[in-house]
C-alpha cells in the first residue's frame, strides 16, 4: 500500500501512531470495520424484519366475530342451561376439532338467552354445569359460579365472560368471539 | 486390519485435526477429588443427547397440524414398531434432564461452585434450567391431547395477567385470539427449532466455561475463596494432585449416564408414555387438566395462593426466583465454599426443595378441586331409615355437596370432611352456613326449599358417633331456627 498523509481520521478515536504510515492503515481498517459492521446489520434487518412481523402478525389481526347458529329456540327449554358447541370466530382449514368452542347457553325467559363462556375466569379451565345444584364448577383450582355467572368461591377474579345471543328467523345465534382472557393483576 | 484403520485414522486427523481440537480439553486435569458428585451435570447433557435422539425420531412421524397432530401420536404409539417406546424414552427422558438439571444445581449451590470464577458458569446454568422447564411445558403440549388444549388455554390466561402486554403474549401464545390451526405449529416450533437451539448454544457456552476455569475442587471448610488468590490456589493444587478427566474423572460420569439411560429405556419399557387420551377438542367439557408430574408443584401454586395477591405472585414470584438464582453468584462470590459454613445456604436449598415437594404432594392430591367423580351415597353410607335423612343424603348428593365434602371417605375434598359433622355443629349454624355459604363455599339460601334445607339438615345431623338424642325431631328444631337470607347476593332464580 502506498503511504498516505496522515490526516483526520474521523471517528477513529485510537491515538495517533507513532508511524505516520501506520495510521494511514488504521483509517482505512476502521473504516473497514464500520462497513462489515453495518453491512451484516442491513443483512440482519433485511432478514429479520420481515421474521418478526411474521411471527407476531397475530397481534395486528383484528379480532373477529361471527354469528354462529346453535340450534332453534324451540330446542332449548325455559330455565335450563346446556351447553352449545360452535365453530369458533377464526376457524383455519387444518384446525380440526380445535375450532371448535362451546358456551353454555341458558334460556330465562322466551325470548331471554344468556350465553356464557366455558372459560373459568381464573385461569381458563372449561366449568361445568351441575344442573340440580345450579352451579358451574371448575376442575382445576375449584373456582364456583352461580348459575348467573357471579363468583360463588375459589380464586375466580370476576363474573364468568358472556357472549352475545340474538335470536334470528327462530335460530338461536351465539357471537362467537376471542377466548375471553382476563388482563391485568 | 488393524494397521489400515491405524494409518486411515492418522490421515484424516491430520486432515480435520480432531484429536489436537478435542484432545487436551480431554486431558485437561481435574480435582482428584472430584467423584460421584460431580455427575450429574454430564447426567444433564446424556438425558439431553436422549432427547435429541428420541425427538428426531418421533419427528419423523409427527404432523404438527392442529387437525392431525393426535391422530399421528396415536400412529406413532400404536401402529409403529418402537413408537410407544420412542414416546416412552422422549417422556422419561424429559424427566431425567429435570431431575439431574434440578441435582446438578442443588449440588453445585451446595458446593458453593457457582463462586468465583465461575459465576458465568451457574448464570448459564440457571439458563439451561429455564429453557428445560419450557422444553418440559411445550413437550407436553405437543401431545396435543384434551389436556394439552386446556393447558395452552391455561398459559395463555396466565400471560393475559402480565401488566400492558398481557393481551398481546396471550394473543402470540394462541397465534390469534383462539385455540386453533395457527397454535400448535408455534409450540412446535419453540420445542423443535428455538429451544433446542438456545440449549445447544448455551450447552456449548457452558462447557467452554468449565474448561475455562477448571472443575471446582470439593471444598474444604475453613478455605474461603478470594478473587486475589483463588485461580493461583486452584492451578497449583492441580499441578500437584490433578488428574486427567479422561479417563480419570470421565469414566464415572459414563458409569452413571449409562444407569441413567438404562434406568430411561426400563421405565419407556415397562411403563410407558402417558396415554394418548382424548383428543384437543375445546367443546368437550369433560375435562380435567393437569400438567405432568414437573409443573405439578406450580399447579398447586395457582390453586393456593390467596387470590387477592394471586395476579401479583404469578408474576413476581417467578421474577424474583428467578433474580435470586441470577444474582446470587454476584451477592456472594467469595468467602466459604463448604456447606458447612454457610447455613443460610443450606437452609434455602431445604426451604426450596420442601416447598416445591410439599406443592407437588398437593397438586398430585389437589383437594382444591371439586371431585366429579362422586357418586351418590350408599345406603350402608347413609345408615338410616328416617325419611329426611335419606332425602337429605340424596339432596346432598344432587345438590353438589357431595363433590366438595367427604362423608365416610366418599365425595370431595375441597371443604370440610362432614363425616362427624353432627357432633361439632348445631342445627342453626348449619342452616346459617347453608343459606349463606362462606369461605370457599356457594350460598344455597336462593336454591333450596325450606323442606330441602330441613331434609339436609336432618342428614348431616345424623353424621355423628353413636344415636341422635331422642326428642329433637327434625322440624321442630330447624322450625326454630330463622333461615337467614344470604347476605350481599342478589338471587336471579
Amino acid at each position: 500500500m502506498n503511504a498516505e498523509p496522515p490526516g483526520d481520521c474521523p471517528g477513529c478515536g485510537a491515538p495517533q501512531p507513532a508511524v505516520p504510515d501506520q495510521g494511514a492503515r488504521l483509517g482505512r481498517r476502521a473504516f473497514l470495520e464500520r462497513l462489515s459492521v453495518g453491512l451484516v446489520a442491513a443483512c440482519a434487518a433485511i432478514v429479520g424484519v420481515p421474521i418478526i412481523g411474521f411471527v407476531v402478525a397475530p397481534l395486528f389481526k383484528r379480532p373477529p366475530e361471527t354469528w354462529r347458529t346453535v340450534g332453534r329456540t324451540g330446542d332449548f327449554e325455559v330455565g335450563k342451561t346446556v351447553s352449545v358447541t360452535f365453530e369458533d370466530s377464526s376457524p383455519l382449514p387444518w384446525a380440526g376439532v380445535t375450532a371448535r368452542a362451546a358456551a353454555w347457553l341458558q334460556r330465562r325467559s322466551e325470548a331471554d338467552f344468556v350465553a356464557f363462556s366455558v372459560n373459568c375466569t381464573h385461569l381458563g379451565c372449561p366449568v361445568r354445569w351441575m344442573p340440580e345444584a345450579k352451579l358451574f364448577l371448575c376442575p382445576c383450582h375449584g373456582g364456583v359460579y352461580y348459575a348467573d355467572g357471579e363468583v360463588a368461591a375459589g380464586p375466580p377474579p370476576r363474573p364468568l365472560f358472556r357472549y352475545d345471543v340474538r335470536v334470528w328467523n327462530g335460530l338461536v345465534q351465539v357471537k362467537s368471539a376471542p377466548i375471553p382472557i382476563a388482563t391485568g393483576l | 486390519m488393524k494397521r489400515l484403520l491405524a494409518r486411515t485414522w492418522g490421515w484424516l486427523d491430520g486432515r480435520i485435526g480432531l484429536s489436537a481440537l478435542i484432545g487436551p480439553s480431554l486431558r485437561h486435569l481435574i480435582p482428584v477429588d472430584a467423584r460421584w458428585w460431580y455427575v450429574f451435570g454430564s447426567a444433564t447433557l446424556v438425558a439431553f443427547i436422549v432427547q435429541v435422539a428420541t425427538g428426531v425420531a418421533l419427528a419423523f412421524a409427527y404432523v404438527p397440524s392442529a387437525g392431525q397432530a393426535f391422530d399421528t401420536l396415536r400412529f406413532i404409539t400404536n401402529g409403529t414398531p418402537f413408537g410407544n417406546f420412542l414416546r416412552g424414552m422422549h417422556y422419561f427422558g424429559a424427566s431425567a434432564m429435570v431431575l439431574m438439571v434440578g441435582a446438578h444445581m442443588v449440588q453445585t449451590f451446595l458446593f458453593g461452585a457457582y463462586k468465583y470464577p465461575r459465576e458465568m458458569n451457574w448464570t448459564t446454568g440457571v439458563l439451561l434450567m429455564a429453557f428445560t422447564l419450557v422444553m418440559g411445558f411445550t413437550g407436553q403440549l405437543l401431545r396435543w391431547d384434551q389436556t394439552a388444549a386446556w393447558s395452552v388455554i391455561v398459559a395463555a390466561e396466565q400471560l393475559g395477567r402480565v401488566p400492558l402486554i398481557g393481551g398481546w403474549l396471550a394473543q402470540l401464545t394462541f397465534g390469534g385470539t383462539t385455540l386453533g390451526g395457527a397454535t400448535l405449529s408455534r409450540f412446535f416450533v419453540v420445542h423443535v427449532f428455538v429451544m433446542p437451539g438456545l440449549i445447544f448454544l448455551f450447552i456449548g457456552l457452558h462447557l467452554w466455561l468449565v474448561l475455562r476455569h477448571g472443575v471446582s475442587e470439593p471444598p474444604v471448610p475453613g478455605q474461603p475463596v478470594e478473587e486475589a488468590t483463588y485461580t493461583k490456589i486452584y492451578e497449583e493444587k492441580l499441578k500437584r494432585t490433578g488428574v486427567p478427566f479422561w479417563p480419570d474423572g470421565a469414566w464415572r460420569d459414563v458409569v452413571f449416564g449409562t444407569a441413567l439411560v438404562i434406568v430411561i429405556a426400563v421405565l419407556a419399557r415397562f411403563l410407558g408414555p402417558p396415554p394418548v387420551d382424548k383428543p384437543p377438542d375445546p367443546s368437550v367439557l369433560q375435562a380435567n387438566p393437569r400438567p405432568d408430574w414437573y409443573l405439578l408443584w406450580y399447579f398447586a401454586v395457582l390453586a393456593l395462593i390467596p387470590p387477592r395477591i394471586e395476579g401479583v405472585v404469578m408474576i413476581a414470584a417467578p421474577v424474583l426466583i428467578g433474580g435470586f438464582l441470577f444474582l446470587a453468584p454476584i451477592l456472594a462470590n467469595q468467602g466459604e465454599r463448604h456447606w458447612s459454613r454457610r447455613p443460610w445456604s443450606v437452609g434455602f436449598v431445604i426451604l426450596g426443595l420442601a416447598t416445591v415437594g410439599s406443592l407437588w404432594l398437593e397438586g398430585a392430591r389437589s383437594p382444591w378441586s371439586p371431585n366429579f367423580e362422586a357418586k351418590p351415597l350408599s345406603a350402608a353410607t347413609v345408615a338410616s331409615k328416617l325419611p329426611p335423612v335419606v332425602a337429605g343424603a340424596q339432596l346432598f348428593y344432587s345438590k353438589a355437596c357431595l363433590n366438595c365434602h367427604l362423608i365416610d371417605g366418599f365425595g370431595g375434598r375441597r371443604g370440610p370432611d362432614l363425616t362427624r359433622v353432627g357432633d361439632r355443629l348445631t342445627r342453626a349454624d348449619m342452616i346459617i352456613r347453608i343459606m349463606n355459604g362462606g369461605t370457599n363455599m356457594p350460598a344455597f339460601g336462593n336454591d333450596l326449599l325450606p323442606a330441602e334445607v330441613d331434609d339436609l339438615v336432618a342428614f348431616l345431623q345424623s353424621r355423628r358417633i353413636g344415636a341422635e338424642p331422642a326428642g329433637r325431631s327434625v322440624e321442630s328444631s330447624a322450625r326454630t331456627t330463622p333461615i337467614s337470607l344470604p347476605g350481599g347476593r342478589r338471587g336471579n332464580n
